[in-house]
């Protein structure tokens, strides 16, 4: 703690704030831009930090990247485009939220989301960090078989009302997610002999595309180009009503987000969703959910960011990027000078602490400086469709193209973009696909691998306390819902 | 309307920050044959690992001598995932991507359509030793102790380690043959990278991790693995207490050697002035202190010398894959 304090007293310069002000400034404006997700946003904009001194260009960073986490948060809410896998549980509810006129809302419990869940996150990174790495190493392969079980048994409530469109989805997500060279063995799977995907399909074009250009199509088909959305209908911001409703599901998010984000294979996705499905499970207004819920905006917006922090331990302790954008951030402290493993908290203490303490300030500025504009954010919305999908287009690509360098990547975008439109034409929601490409490949790795390091015994799946402990929440989670209803069978209600 | 103030703003702060991302680069002194423009450097492997760090410590070496240079990853299957990508780059002699024993390995054990044919090989620049670790839980406290385990059942016996046919696979295939098992049916669980077989070995679960020196020390420093041999010679200076495998009384010596390459089609000139400008990295003092820090041995092998010596490796990792049951 004694070591954070002094870390903020390094961050908390004049000179630092205000670099830190304009790394908010530019990466919310970078990512906000529709199919640009917050990795891009950073990797886009890290060069310009490096002509400062570290602990400026670190404060600068901290405010670009979470300006880049917010400004993909609010193309998410308002124009249902995510830019990245982590987003895709907020622009469910949240883009709902907007077309009913409360889209300042929902930017404003994503906003103070964001910090609730960046502020705890930060403070358990700077007293748990160590403590929590042990028990991160604790997962080895068998460890992740159960948990994907956990999530694939608990995002159930992401497939919407049809449970065949929705688990044809998650199959048409899986597919995708294990197109590429299989890495145990080196076998090129699903590839029909092209060579541009051997390297499979980036997780960002299959969001932007099938979010971005499928919302792009589906306006230019249903011929609604012209239409434009109140923005702005009854109660301006967070109500009480709604404040009473998110801070609950903001602390969920929070308990999701961080010890899932520090699992040495966590990420910040499998959070997100897991919280979106836990708040839609408890919540005492469960019709609204698939018609704007606040509560699916507020917890998966604080699982994201206090995975964020969560992802930190991983990296800072074992030097191991486990999302896209934590990639990037690895990046910055090498040109930095930080080298992530055991001893940098003892090596380069200095540096890590003002990093820490970056990333909360950057944190803070971003609430002071964004709730004010939710309503100026929020306006967007009263540009007719045309206009703004014309510009999601051609970001779209952008992106796709600035993600892999090549024209590939945008040919694919497109193709999925029509897969998008086909699945929109056919009622399949897009958001199980998302889940499918992120877990299917993922189990399948842990699986094989698992079973590989026991020579092929199966008992090593729920060998250890760890591992038995997910698979009674799975079954449990599985089974409940059935046990519920029946028991209410048994007995009717006595109206 | 508000709206519409704001939105040329964003476009005018986006196109300022593009123009500053892409256009601000130091114009170097010496970059003539590139006219102006920047390299490009592939790490084709994920963040973390070897090839990587070798990218990146190139990165900040090429600063002085050749403006700023970008790194990017193309991760996965030891490396021929970003070959079959930098194929396609043929005749552009601002594109670089840094290879070494574990593509030469992955290209045959995977039966890569894209082979190091389709590159111009530029120089040799490191060689890196393997290190065989345990956990440090682990009952395993020396080589004979797992060569032991290993006889009795060698199916038991895990390791963790990179990309299947990689450095650390052929290893653990060499390390068999030397205490009398079957190389064909040696337990290897491929990892795409460093970092995440040491997750796996630090949970526990895998008997040993092979892995890279360099992307165990800071580990080995900490205590939190044990290291039970180290594949150089000699003993190396950077962890003079790891006994090497020859002293264990295991004959196996294997250099995980990184190189540079660009991609084929490229003009002589242009080729004769990138081994130039590599040979000239090479003598920086940013380099040199590189090396020592990450425990890198010099290894600079340029020119015809250098296409004859990618030849040889060729040969001699096929041959151990063949016994391997690999290739």
């Amino acid at each position: 703690m004694q070591d954070l304090l002094t870390g903020f007293a390094d961050a908390l310069t004049p000179a630092n704030l205000f670099w830190a002000f304009i790394g908010v400034t530019i990466g919310t404006a970078v990512g906000v831009l529709p199919g640009i997700g917050p990795a891009l946003t950073v990797a886009l904009l890290l060069p310009v930090t490096f002509r400062l001194d570290p602990a400026a260009a670190l404060i600068m960073f901290a405010g670009i990247y979470y300006g880049g986490m917010y400004g993909g948060s609010t193309t998410s809410i308002l124009l249902n485009t995510p830019g990245e896998s982590a987003s895709v549980a907020t622009a469910l509810e949240g883009n709902r939220m907007a077309r009913s006129g409360r889209a300042a809302a929902a930017l404003a419990t994503a906003a103070i989301g964001s910090f609730v869940a960046g502020t705890i996150g930060t403070v358990l990174l700077s007293v748990a960090a160590p403590f929590v790495a042990d028990i991160a190493t604790g997962f080895g392969p068998p460890e992740y078989v159960a948990l994907m079980a956990v999530a694939f048994v608990t995002v159930s409530a992401l497939l919407g009302p049809s449970l065949l469109k929705g688990a044809s989805s998650l199959v048409i997500g899986a597919a995708v997610g294990l197109v590429g060279i299989d890495t145990l063995t080196g076998q090129p799977r699903l590839d029909f002999g092209v060579p541009s995907l051997l390297d499979g399909i980036d997780v960002v074009i299959v969001v932007v595309a099938l979010f971005a250009l499928g919302e792009t199509f589906g306006h230019l088909v249903e011929g609604t180009g012209g239409s434009r959305v109140e923005p702005l209908r009854g109660a301006p911001m967070l109500s009480r009503e709604d404040f009473r409703r998110s801070w609950p599901a903001w602390l969920r998010g929070t308990a999701l987000g961080f010890p899932i984000g520090s699992l040495p294979a966590g990420g910040a996705d499998v959070p997100t969703f897991l919280s979106y499905s836990l708040e839609k499970r408890l919540s005492k207004h469960r019709h609204e959910f698939g018609h704007g819920a606040i509560e699916g905006v507020a917890g998966p917006e604080a699982a994201n960011n206090a995975a964020a922090a969560g992802v930190l331990v991983p990296l800072l302790t074992i030097g191991l990027p486990t999302s896209a954008t934590a990639a990037v951030i690895l990046t910055a402290f090498q040109s930095y000078g930080l080298q992530p493993g055991p001893q940098l908290f003892t090596e380069s203490g200095d540096l890590v602490w003002a990093l820490i303490a970056s990333l909360y300030i950057g944190n803070v500025l971003l609430l002071v400086l964004n709730l004010p504009l939710v309503k100026v954010w929020a306006r967007l919305l009263a540009i007719p469709a045309y206009y703004i999908y014309a510009g999601v287009l051609v970001f779209a690509c952008l992106g796709a193209f600035a993600a892999g360098g090549t024209v590939a990547d945008v040919l694919i975008l497109t193709v999925l973009g029509l897969v998008g439109l086909l699945m929109r034409e056919a009622g399949v929601p897009v958001a199980p696909a998302i889940v499918g490409l992120i877990l299917a490949p993922l189990a399948e790795q842990q699986l094989r691998r698992a079973l590989a390091l026991s020579d092929g015994d199966a008992t090593i799946l729920v060998s250890g306390p760890l591992t038995v402990s997910l698979w009674v929440i799975a079954i449990l989670a599985l089974l409940a819902p059935a046990a519920v209803k029946f028991w209410r069978s048994r007995r009717p209600a006595p109206s | 309307m508000r709206v519409r103030d704001t939105v040329p703003f964003v476009a005018a702060v986006v196109a300022t920050v593009l123009l500053v991302v892409t256009g601000g680069g130091d114009p170097a002194a010496d970059d003539d044959f590139l006219g102006g423009r920047q390299l490009r450097l592939m790490a084709p492997a994920s963040p973390g690992g070897g090839w990587d760090q070798t990218a990146r410590e190139m990165q900040s070496a090429l600063r002085d001598i050749a403006g700023r240079t970008e790194v990017h990853n193309v991760a996965g299957a030891g490396g021929t995932i970003g070959l079959s990508q930098f194929a396609r780059y043929r005749g552009d002699p601002t594109q670089l991507m840094v290879t070494g024993l574990v593509m030469v390995g992955a290209i045959e054990s995977n039966d890569s359509p894209v082979t190091l044919a389709a590159t111009t090989p530029l120089a040799r620049l490191t060689t890196d030793y393997e290190i065989l670790t345990v956990p440090a839980a682990s009952p395993i406290q020396n080589l004979p102790d797992l060569a032991a385990q290993m006889r009795a059942d060698l199916r038991a016996v895990s390791f963790a380690g990179g990309s299947a046919g990689g450095a650390e696979h052929i290893l653990a295939g060499l390390i068999a043959e030397a205490v009398g098992a079957d190389p064909a049916r040696v337990n290897y669980v491929a990892h795409s990278g460093g970092g995440e077989a040491l997750a796996t070995l630090l949970s526990g679960r895998a008997t040993a991790g092979v892995s890279g020196v360099s992307e165990m020390e800071a580990q080995i420093e900490a205590g939190t693995i044990r290291a039970i041999g180290v594949s150089s010679p000699q003993r190396l200076p950077g962890i003079p207490d790891v006994p090497t495998f020859k002293e264990q009384g295991v004959d196996v010596e294997l250099a995980n050697w990184r190189g540079i390459v660009a991609p084929a089609g490229i003009s002589a000139a242009d080729e004769t002035a990138l081994e130039e400008l590599i040979v000239k990295m090479t003598g920086t003092d940013t380099w040199r202190e590189t090396l020592t820090r990450r425990g890198w041995g010099d290894a600079t092998l340029t020119g015809p010398a250098f296409d004859t010596f990618v030849r040889s490796e060729q040969q001699t990792v096929t041959d151990v894959l063949v016994k391997m049951g690999l290739a």
